[in-house]
Formats: structure tokens, sequence, C-alpha cells
């Protein structure tokens, strides 16, 4: 980033003229390293990058240390910290009272994987136009360092304690549900966690991004796998992964036999090269047998897993028109005087 | 062997010359599922028709298909809608309850059965007349499922005889349950036309009758369900959702169905959104999250339900966003007797969710008010921005009653204190929970308001009046303050108690909801039978209104009448009243699940002011 010669130079700015500092939040309370605050980052940057205006989205959290994350991005834009685990049930509600709005939903593991099964199960079987995060550690950080749902078996806490229950893989549950995009990242990875981000606004319908975010304070030990040593060793990733966004209409040169591209549904795509042989993220029984055989082999498989870009989302099901319903004029939500005497008549 | 020549002989003592006219309640026992039900409504609406004040009532188990099922028909020429504790007339199809139920009659009822069932040498004083049901359909129809269905629509037509209903009346409501069915209208017809013509040839000995009169012109027939879900409609509901529950069900399934046909756009769009929930946690917080959104939203369930939502409902009542929920009260505590009415959820409604929290109750008494209410539901929440719960139950949410035709809503909605974009332009920002008015409610921004100054960061954590994150014990204290002034201005804001009387009485009566049905009947029987004059003031909402506790105040006595057994609705008084008029309150408390009787009511308030004056 040299520009030798140039006068100072202005401050960066996005299509909507805005710098990044305006993507900024509140000051974060979380331990320092936490990989919350790496995802936090990542996100305003890449609102930021994109374009979107701040007003436009709707930050929707459980409870939780990712749930509190909402609060140290974006600070302009509606926020709603709700009950622990039932942050998709608020979503569900606020995506239909106004469609216009992006529904961003940051959760954790245990608000997602135990508490908030059921409300996670029937979101994605419903496809609701939303980027749903899930900034997942293995461990309760608020309540201190209890295992999660996600927590591998045999997994270790300092104290000694072992986790003797199967992990459960949200990744693979999600696509069995119904959602329409679901990837995997590490906090630790800037580059394939913007990538996917950006993707995942670009997408209409559930966008289930499941990122391995380190605890430094309970769960960053030798024995835990969840730590940024153990992603350090064990982060497959599926493909190298580029995103190209919708207004920009370069071709670029790329080897068809190692790189897809796959539309997004504003017109964006996303690049994969691949890495790994005969993966199409476009087949879902194949996406969750690759889950599963890397979860036998204690891999971390990341990447975009699954993607249905023509999947209707919940509100096409739903019929519902453009506008919100919200703020429908009284005239339209109101029948007219006739109908009621027209019911009145049919109950004499 | 005809009906006539196997009747019992006319009991000793009740020879019919005096007839009771109009004024006489029937009882029809079938197993669930037997297909009873649009005869009962037949019989009903014939009745009706002929311009007799009516009442129906379905007693049913929570079952599909073969537990017992009672659907009582009450007449009332003074006009008494509500359930008559007697049965004068019981209609006995069912073998398996026919011989308890007609050893719980009084003396000189009469009972139609099925002929095969040995009843008529059970009691002596009752007039028995057997019916050969299944010989009365054989001519109807060769298939043999169709005809055991037919059976009940030839009681119709054996009543009809019995108790001279005009036939043409029952003809015409065959055409209205039946509509455009036209082959299922025909058979139904003839069905009914053999029980007519066989009731005719034998000799009537009762006493009970119907003769046209004028006392319900310009009315409807409707339940309490489908009177809400049109009074949700016309409040302009744009968001519901709901989870599959006793007796809530048909209040959404009504809702559905009006607003496919009412709610749509000129290209054919929904103006609204309906979701069947995973549970009723997701229900409300679908809700929660629409009104946080801007949306008139609302759920209906019943107490398993409202149980189930207090978590979201105490986060909805702290970050101040307006919700409806319909409260379709059954019998608990815990699955209770799902298909039974009660008024047991007011107290834990009232405090729902755990901390300091407080919630405006609405108690619709009249099926007019379940439509009514549902304007005043969405205003008060939106104006308040708080959860708002109508508290309706399963006798006035599943049961027919009379109405007047509703209203047409003329106020315009109040849809509460919002800033637009413009208002934000013209203040340059604001603070979201700042008592800037004085009434405890502070201005709200929606979601994608296109102002940089619009958003807010709604929480179920402490916060400051920029609803910024806060454990500063004085802003904590200052906050719930503010929502305790919020909430006791709905007392000014919820439809004000209705007063039956003078108030110059010396005993007063407190009800709410379907109690108001034998309540106003037990007004009159206690001025008929004994003389005592009774105030009746009728609670719509909570917290109370002024004039509550100003009635307490003028009287020296006080029954207040409740469908439960904690007196819960006198429990809230205790805690609003002044300590030295809470002496004057009395319970009347009823938890049996029928509908209130006004003779219990009457004959407990009777006993109690005996005990005073011995």
């Amino acid at each position: 980033m040299t520009t030798p010669a140039a006068p100072a130079p202005a401050q960066k700015v996005n299509r909507l003229g805005l710098p990044l500092a305006d993507y900024r939040g509140g000051k974060t309370t979380l331990c320092a390293g936490c990989g919350h605050n790496a995802i936090s980052e990542r996100i305003l940057e890449a609102m930021f990058e994109l374009g979107v205006p701040s007003e436009r989205v709707a930050k929707l959290s459980g409870i939780g240390c990712s749930s509190k994350s909402t609060a140290y991005f974006m600070g302009r834009s509606h926020a709603f910290n709700t009950v622990h685990g039932r942050m998709p049930a608020l979503a569900t509600g606020a995506m239909l009272a106004n469609r216009t709005l992006l529904a961003l939903g940051v959760s954790g593991d245990g608000d997602s994987m135990s508490i908030g099964l059921g409300q996670f199960a029937h979101l994605m079987r419903r496809n609701l136009p939303m980027v749903y995060v899930i900034e997942d550690n293995g461990v309760y950080g608020l309540t201190k360092g209890q295992f999660s749902a996600t927590a591998d078996r045999g997994a270790t806490l300092k104290t000694g304690v072992v986790n003797d229950l199967p992990a459960i893989d949200v990744c693979a549950l999600a696509i069995q549900l119904g959602a329409s995009f679901v990837a995997r990242s590490f906090s630790g990875d800037k580059r394939q966690l913007s990538a996917l981000l950006k993707a995942a606004i670009s997408h209409r319908g559930t966008a289930l991004l499941d990122v391995i975010s380190p605890c430094v304070t309970f769960n960053d030990h030798e024995g835990s796998t969840k730590s940024y040593a153990y992603m350090k060793d064990h982060d497959s990733p599926l493909h190298e992964l580029s995103y190209v966004p919708a207004q920009e209409d370069i071709a670029v040169e790329y080897d068809p036999g190692t790189t897809v591209e796959v539309a997004l549904h504003d017109g964006a795509r996303l690049r994969l090269h691949k890495l790994e042989e005969g993966y199409d993220p476009r087949e879902k029984v194949a996406a969750v047998a690759r889950l599963m055989e890397t979860a036998r082999s204690g891999e971390v498989l990341t990447g975009l897993l699954y993607l249905d870009a023509k999947a209707p989302s919940f509100l096409d099901v739903l019929g519902l028109p453009e506008a919100p319903l919200a703020t429908l004029p009284e005239a339209a939500v109101r029948p007219p005087r006739e109908a009621l005497e027209e019911i009145v008549e049919g109950l004499r | 062997m005809s009906g006539a020549a196997t009747a019992a002989a006319r009991p000793e003592g009740h020879a019919a010359t005096s007839q009771r006219v109009n004024d006489f309640s029937i009882q029809v026992a079938t197993p669930n599922g037997s297909g009873s039900q649009s005869s009962n409504t037949v019989l009903l609406r014939a009745l009706f028709q002929m311009g007799l004040p009516v009442s129906g009532k379905n007693l049913f188990p929570s079952n599909i298909a073969g537990l017992p099922t009672w659907y009582t028909i009450r007449v009332s020429r003074d006009g008494w809608i509500g359930r008559k504790k007697e049965i004068d007339l019981l209609v006995a199809m069912n073998p398996e309850t026919a011989r308890d139920d007609v050893l719980g009659l009084p003396p000189g009822a009469v009972v139609v059965h099925d002929a095969p069932l040995p009843l008529g040498a059970l009691r002596e004083d009752l007039f028995f007349y057997p019916v050969p049901f299944d010989r009365l359909v054989e001519g109807v129809t060769p298939e043999p499922k169709l005809r055991k269905l037919l059976r009940n629509m030839a009681y119709v037509g054996v009543l009809a005889r019995l108790l001279s209903i005009e036939p043409a009346e029952v003809e015409r409501a065959i055409g209205k349950v039946f509509g455009k069915k036209a082959r299922a209208r025909e058979v139904n017809l003839a069905a009914a036309r053999a029980g007519l013509e066989w009731a005719g040839g034998i000799e009537k000995r009762d006493d009970l009758a119907v003769r046209r009169m004028d006392g319900n012109a310009g009315k409807l027939i409707v339940d309490g369900n489908t009177a809400a879900a049109l009074g949700a409609m016309f409040a302009g509901v744009t968001v519901v959702t709901w989870y599959p529950i006793t007796p809530s069900s048909s209040l959404v399934e009504s809702l559905i169905g009006y607003l496919r046909r009412y709610r749509t756009t000129p290209d054919g769009r929904p103006t609204f959104a309906v979701v069947q929930a995973e549970d009723e946690l997701a229900a409300v917080g679908m809700v929660v999250g629409a009104g946080w959104a801007g949306a008139r939203a609302m759920t209906a369930t019943s107490g398993p339900g409202v149980s189930l939502m207090g978590e979201i409902v105490g986060l909805a009542y702290f970050a101040e966003v307006p919700a409806v929920i319909y409260d379709v009260q059954r019998v608990g505590p815990s699955t209770g007797l799902p298909t039974r009415t009660a008024q047991g959820d007011v107290l834990s409604t009232a405090f729902l969710s755990h901390g300091d929290t407080r919630h405006p109750l609405l108690f619709p008494g009249t099926v007019e008010e379940c439509f009514a209410f549902g304007g005043e539901a969405f205003d008060l929440a939106e104006r308040l921005q708080t959860p708002v719960f109508v508290m309706t139950d399963l006798d006035l949410g599943m049961n027919n009653w009379m109405a007047e035709p509703f209203p047409y809503p003329e106020e315009p909605m109040d849809r509460g204190k919002v800033l637009s974009k413009a208002d934000l332009e013209r203040l340059g920002g604001f603070a979201r929970y700042a008592d800037v008015d004085g009434d405890g409610v502070g201005w709200r921004t929606l979601p994608g308001t296109d102002h940089p100054k619009a958003g807010y960061f709604a929480r179920g954590t402490g916060h400051d009046e920029r609803a910024a994150y806060s454990e500063n014990p004085v802003v904590w204290e200052r906050n719930m303050a503010r929502l305790a002034r919020k909430i006791d201005g709905a007392r000014a804001l919820l439809p004000a108690p209705v007063l039956a009387g003078d108030g110059a009485a010396e005993v007063g009566i407190i009800a709410y909801g379907s109690s108001h049905h034998a309540v106003v009947e037990t007004v009159a029987q206690l001025r008929g039978e004994a003389g005592l004059a009774a105030d009746y003031l009728r609670v719509r909402g909570y917290p109370f209104a002024a004039a509550v506790a100003a009635f307490v105040e003028v009287h020296r006595r006080v029954y207040v009448v409740e469908q439960n057994r904690d007196a819960q609705l006198l429990s809230l008084l205790k805690l609003d009243l002044p300590a030295a008029l809470l002496p004057r309150l009395r319970p009347v408390s009823h938890l049996h699940g029928l509908p209130l009787d006004a003779r219990s009511v009457t004959d407990e308030i009777l006993d109690r002011e005996k005990e005073r004056h011995p």
C-alpha cells in the first residue's frame, strides 16, 4: 500500500462515502485475545466494504459472551439483545414485520446448540433471510467455563474435567435442517472469514456461519479442540475463497479445472479455488458425509460447505409484499366497513 | 313396537297442565366424534330463528372420538344466557353415560332416548320418550355410516315436534348449516323429517314448549374466539404467531380464514404473516421481534402457553415492546382439564416473569367485547409499549352466544410514540427511555428508519435513558420507578368498569369475564327470591380503574365472584385497595370447570348473608 508522490492520503471511504470508523461500535468488554473480537472486526469490515447502510441492519443476539458482541460493532444499527437461546424467534418476528431489514444474528454454541436448539432448528428449516453467526468456542464463558454441546468428546477443561458426550456438529445439523448457506470458519482466518461473511450478506435465505472462536480464558489450553493451537494444526480449508461483488464485472482468468465460481443471490459471486478435489458445495449429501468424516479424524473442515442460492426464503413462501408489514397504512390493514357488514350478515 | 306404546306413564304430580314455555334447558349426551355437532347447531339456530333468547354450550372431553360429550342449549324468555344448572330435557344418545345422566335430572324433566337403552325404569318422576332412532333413519340412506350420523338429525326432528319448534325453521337452519353441500342438506332434511313424523304419532305428556317471540331481533350467534379474531383483524394485526392449544386454536384458525378473505393487496399479496411456531416460546418471541420492528403482532394461547412465555414477556416488559397475547383460559394447574373453562391465570399473568413486572389485562365479558377489545389491546400495547393480555376463557371463546352486530371501529388506530426520520431531523436525536412527556412512556424508533441517530440498543439488561448498558443503582431504580408509573397509567386507559344498579345497595358484587352472564342473573334472583338488592360492578381491566375502589368504598359487603380456587382477582384487589376496605371483600369462587351458573352463585351469597343475619 505505498502510494509515493501522492498527497496526504484521504480517509478511505466506501461506496456510501462512509469511513470504516462509521461502522464501529462500543468498546469491547470481552477478554483481550477473544476470538469474538476478531469476528466483530470482520463483520464491520465486510459491511463497510460492501457499503451496507448501518440503518438497514438489525443486529440480534441471545445471551452469552458472543451475544454481547453486537454492542461492539456497527453502533448506528438497531439492535436487540434478547434472552438466552431465543434470538431466532425475535429475528423471525422482526423480518416478518420488515422484510427490507438485513438481519444479522450473533449467537454462541451454548445459546444455539443447547438452550436454543429448538429455535435454531426451526429457523434453519424456515430458511429465514438472515446472516446467523455462531461464535463457537465449546464453552460457556460468562458462567466461567462449563462445556457446551459443541465440545468434542474427550476434550478437557483446565480443571481436568473430560467431556464424555459427543459434539453436535452445527453445520451438519444446519444442512440437514434446510439452511441454504452453511459455512464454517475460524476467527483467526481473516481472509476466509471475510469472504464468507460477504457471501453470507449477499445470500437470500439463512446463511449460517459456524466460526470457531477460541476462548482465551477457559478453553485455549492443551486438551481443548477449540484452541488457537488446535485450529492452527487441524484447520482443513476446503478451498481458497474470493468474494467478487456484483458491481465488479471484471473477468479474471482462472483455471476451470481448479477453480469454480458460485453465483449468489444479489449477483455477487464466490470464487472457490479448490484445494480439495471433487468437493461441490451444491451437493447436500456429500457435504454432510465429508463433515462426518473430518469430525472422525479430528480435522476441522472450513469453507463454504453448502449453498443453495435459489432456495425460496421463508418470506417468499409466505408471499409477503415488498413493503414492510409494520408500516402499511391503516387503509391497507383495516378492511372496509362493507367487509364487516358482510361478515356480520353471515353470522345471522 | 311404537314409541308411544313403550312410553312410561305420566309421573305423579307432574300433570302437563301448566306449560313451561320458552324457559328451559336441553342437554344432548353423545359420544365424542359421533357427529352431533351440526345437529346441535341446527337445534340452536332453529330456536334462535323463532326469536328466542338462546345460548349453546359444548361440554367436551380432551379426546377426538369416544369419550362422552354433552351439549346444552338454554332457552330463556327473560334473556338469561348463562348456564342453567338444572337440565329440563335430556337427549340420551350415549349408552355409557345415560344412566348417570338420567339419575342427575331434577323431577319433572323430560328424557328423549335411544329406544334400546333401558332407562324408563330408572325413575318414576320423569317423562321418558324412547325413540327407535335406527329405524327412523333406515329409510333415509342405505349407507350404515351415514345412518349413524343422521340419528342425530332425527332427534332434532323429534324435539321439534315435542317442543313445537316450527319445522320451517328447522329446515332453514339445516340449509344454513350445510350451506352449499346439497346432498348433505337433503339427507339431513330427510332425517329431521323422519323424526318429526315419528313424534307426531306419540302422545305429548310433558309440559315443555316453545312459542315464537321477539327476543333476539338483529342479533347474531357467534363464539368468542371468532369475535376475537375479527376484532384483531379490524385492529390491523399484521403478524400472527401461534402454537396450537385448546381452547385458543379456533381463535387463530378463524383469524386465518378471515385474513385470507379480507386482507390481501390488489395484486393478491397478504397484508399479514401467520406463523405456526415450534412452541409458545417461539410464538411470543416472534411477536416481540415483530413488535420491536413496528408491527401489530399477536399470539393466542392458554395457560400452559402463558407459563412458557414468561421469560420473553419479561423481556418485552423491560425492553418496552408492544405485544398482544390472548389467553383463552382453561382449567389448570398443569395440563389440568384442557377442555373445561376457568379464570385461573389472572394472578400469574398479571405478574408474569421474574423481577418486578406487571402487565395490563383486559377482561372481555361478552362476545361483543371479544371483538371490541382487539382494538383496545393493540392501541394500548403500542401506546404503552408493553405486552397486553386479553383474558378470555373457554366458555366465552368456544361456546355460542347471542351478540349485537359488531360496530365498525370508527377511531383511527393509536400507533403510539414513534419517531420518524423527519422527527429525528428536527430533534437531532432522541433518548429511547427518557420520560419526556411525564407519562413514563418514551419515544421509540423502528428498525430500518433511515437516519443516523435512529438506532438504539434494545436489551433485557440494565440500561440508562439512552439504552446504554448500565449497572448503576440509581439509574436502575429510576428506570423501574418509571416503568411502574407507565403501567399505572393504564388504569385510566383500560375499558372502564361497568356498574349495574344505583350504587345505593348495602351489598356489592364484583365479577369479570364470562362470569358476567351468571352474575346478572344472580342479581335478579337475589332481588326476586330474597328481596336482596345488590349493585354489580363488572371489572374490565387491570390495573384497576379508580372506580373499583370507589365501589368497594360505598358497599358494606362486596362479593367477588370468580372461576378459580384462590380468589385471584380478589387477591389483586387486596394489593390495590386501602387496607380499611379489605375486610369488605368476600370470595365467591367456583372451580369445577363448568361454565358458571347463577343458581350456585345466588345460593352461596344468600347463605353467606344468612350467616350474618340468622
